[in-house]
């Protein structure tokens, strides 16, 4: 599905990520760990193109990627979240989704001009399918609500029903569990795990550790930029490298 | 509280709409003299430049400040083909509009590399260097001595858009023609996809939005609309000068967005009217207005920033999202709280573009 390989990315002297190599299966959930500023959101905006690796090569379903620009990526399949959920709050939480499907639409300016035929069926679709993904994250009975009045961890829930309706393969998510309680972390498990039975692949940063080991299949460590680890989550948990990083160092306590 | 209900569903119907082009269309029997006619043309033709502006700063969230400078393109392309070339009203009309495309389209694809205030600065230098070009190219422009005797709107024989009732009305027109593609496009997909980028260009992006292609296009889109007001305003004037250019204009116009609400539909018309209409009452104070100005603006900003139409539209959509909830408690009572629904996220390959 997704197979990275000797991925580097460097910012002048510093590599965020270095010398990376990595297989994520399809219909998996794989999950990337490492203290803070271990290059784990660097490695997700390198895989969906928001910045162009120095060195290395992804390939997504076969197809080589890399460098390739975000928007044509995303038109590929893959979809993602972000740390901090980007939603526009002056709308109602179904008005914020109805865009999520704009790349399968081809309408123009000209068609917005006479209002065509094309972009009336197309409008259509892209709401059904706004209410297909809101419904498919159990959030149909507040799609009228304006965005800034409903929770944070509805939030996380739209930002996830945005990212399904640009109709992905791969949907990378960034601390999707940032912010939101025990209780309804193991909700947006339950979630996580329903996307992937329904043929989504799922990547995810996460910091939960207890998330992580219930919900992966695959997890891959990062530390100062490199991977130091991969393997089930009970092979994470006895890697010595492993416990080294995550206890052996004073500012990721934390995670 | 019914009551309330009926008036706020009036205002969003599409007999309120009907109701405003009455009111404007009756409006010059009931203006007391020819001056409150000019006064509401001109505040029109203004109008249609701020719904320009709304498009690339309301909806796609760049803030243009070369905006009053493409304005004052549109007037100058007018007035030079017109009185120095012999060109007819409507012909220049035209190429004034398409100036202001083209000229976007060249301002765009350059300056929209720059992201946020950035942009918004390099926005600010343009519309200097126009304004300088305005002020210094004598040759082109008749320099600080500015283009007299700029023809009225041709009428075809039929009208006389010397007069200001009849110009009134074909401004009017212009003004319910930009209204309504501005509706078009802010309801429409293609204002969905402005407004991601207005979110975030990171989320944008990652939708499958070509933000260069998409931004371009608002930044063409609200410079044709500055440039065509422009046009109409030299027709109307029918003198002008560098000072057209003068980045004060612009921040008029931001006033105006902020006031009425930016990125709502109704917003640039509202705010225009109220500013206009405010800065003619207050004339006696001249220069000082701005003393009252300046604080309205900054309580407007801190308490209702999305200006008055944009905090009727919320206030109004949360009423409605309370409504439909306490109806559908009412009617289904006794049913288990909403589940995830079954509907399936994978549709079939078919459909990627």
């Amino acid at each position: 599905m997704l197979k990275i390989e000797n991925l580097t990315k460097r910012f002048g002297g510093l590599a965020a990520v270095s010398n990376v190599s990595v297989d994520f299966e399809a219909g998996k959930i794989n999950a990337i760990i490492g203290p803070n500023g271990a290059g784990k959101s660097t490695f997700f905006n390198l895989v969906a193109g928001a910045i162009a690796p120095t060195e290395g090569r992804i390939q997504f379903q076969g197809m080589d990627i890399t460098g390739m620009a975000c928007d044509r990526i995303a038109r590929l399949g893959i979809a993602r979240t972000f740390q901090s959920t980007m939603l526009f709050e002056e709308s109602t939480v179904l008005d914020n989704l109805i865009v999520g499907h704009r790349l399968r639409t081809q309408s123009r300016l000209w068609d917005v001009l006479i209002n065509s035929k094309r972009l009336r069926d197309e409008e259509k679709k892209c709401r059904a399918r706004a209410e297909d993904v809101l419904d498919f994250v159990g959030l149909s009975h507040i799609g009228h609500r304006l965005t800034a009045d409903i929770s944070q961890e509805e939030k996380k829930r739209v930002a996830f029903a945005l990212a399904l309706a640009t109709d992905p393969e791969l949907v990378l998510l960034d601390e999707p569990a940032g912010g939101i309680n025990p209780e309804e972390t193991i909700k947006l498990a339950a979630l996580i795990r329903k996307m992937v039975d329904h043929g989504v692949t799922v990547c995810l940063i996460e910091h939960k550790m207890d998330m992580i080991m219930s919900l992966a299949h695959k997890i891959m460590v990062l530390d100062h930029g490199e991977k130091i680890a991969e393997g089930t989550p009970d092979q994470i948990k006895q890697n010595p490298v492993v416990i080294e990083a995550y206890l052996g160092s004073d500012d990721d306590a934390a995670a | 509280m019914g009551a309330l209900q009926k008036v706020s569903g009036f205002i969003m119907s599409p007999a309120m709409k009907m109701l405003l082009i009455l009111l404007a269309v009756l409006f010059p029997l009931a203006a007391g003299n020819e001056y409150q006619i000019y006064v509401m043309a001109l505040a029109f033709v203004w109008a249609i430049a701020v719904y320009g502006m709304n498009i690339v700063t309301g909806l796609c969230g760049q803030l243009n400040l070369a905006h009053g400078a493409f304005f004052a393109i549109g007037a100058y392309t007018l007035a030079i083909l017109t009185v120095d070339n012999g060109w007819p009203f409507w012909p220049a009309f035209v190429a004034a509009g398409a100036m202001g495309a083209l000229l976007g389209f060249l301002v765009g694809v350059v300056s929209l590399r720059l992201k946020e205030h950035h942009f918004a600065i390099f926005t600010l230098c343009v519309g200097f260097i126009i304004y300088l070009l305005m002020d210094k190219w004598e040759s082109l422009t008749h320099g600080t001595l500015g283009i007299i005797n700029i023809p009225a709107p041709h009428g075809f024989g039929l009208v006389d858009f010397t007069e200001t009732t009849p110009f009134y009305y074909l401004a009017l027109v212009f003004l319910v023609l930009s209204v309504f593609f501005a509706s078009r496009i802010s309801h429409s997909l293609l204002g969905r996809t402005f407004l991601a980028i207005r979110i975030s260009d990171d989320l944008a992006a990652s939708l499958g939005i070509n933000l260069m292609r998409n931004k371009v296009l608002a930044f063409v889109l609200s410079t044709t609309y500055a440039a065509v007001a422009g046009a109409l305003y030299a027709g109307m004037v029918r003198f002008i000068g560098p000072a057209e250019a003068d980045v004060a204009h612009t921040f008029d116009m931001i006033t105006y967005l902020l006031v009425g609400g930016i990125g709502t539909l109704m917003g640039p018309l509202v705010g225009t009217l109220v500013i206009t209409w405010l800065t003619q009452s207050l004339q006696s104070l001249e220069e000082y207005r701005m003393i009252v100005f300046g604080p309205l603006l900054v309580l407007l900003v801190i308490f209702s920033p999305r200006g008055v139409v944009g905090s009727f539209t919320a206030w109004r959509a949360r009423r409605r999202a309370a409504a439909r909830e306490q109806q559908a408690r009412q009617t289904a009572s006794e049913k288990v709280p909403p589940q995830a629904g079954a509907s399936s996220i994978k549709k079939g390959a078919g459909n990627h573009a």
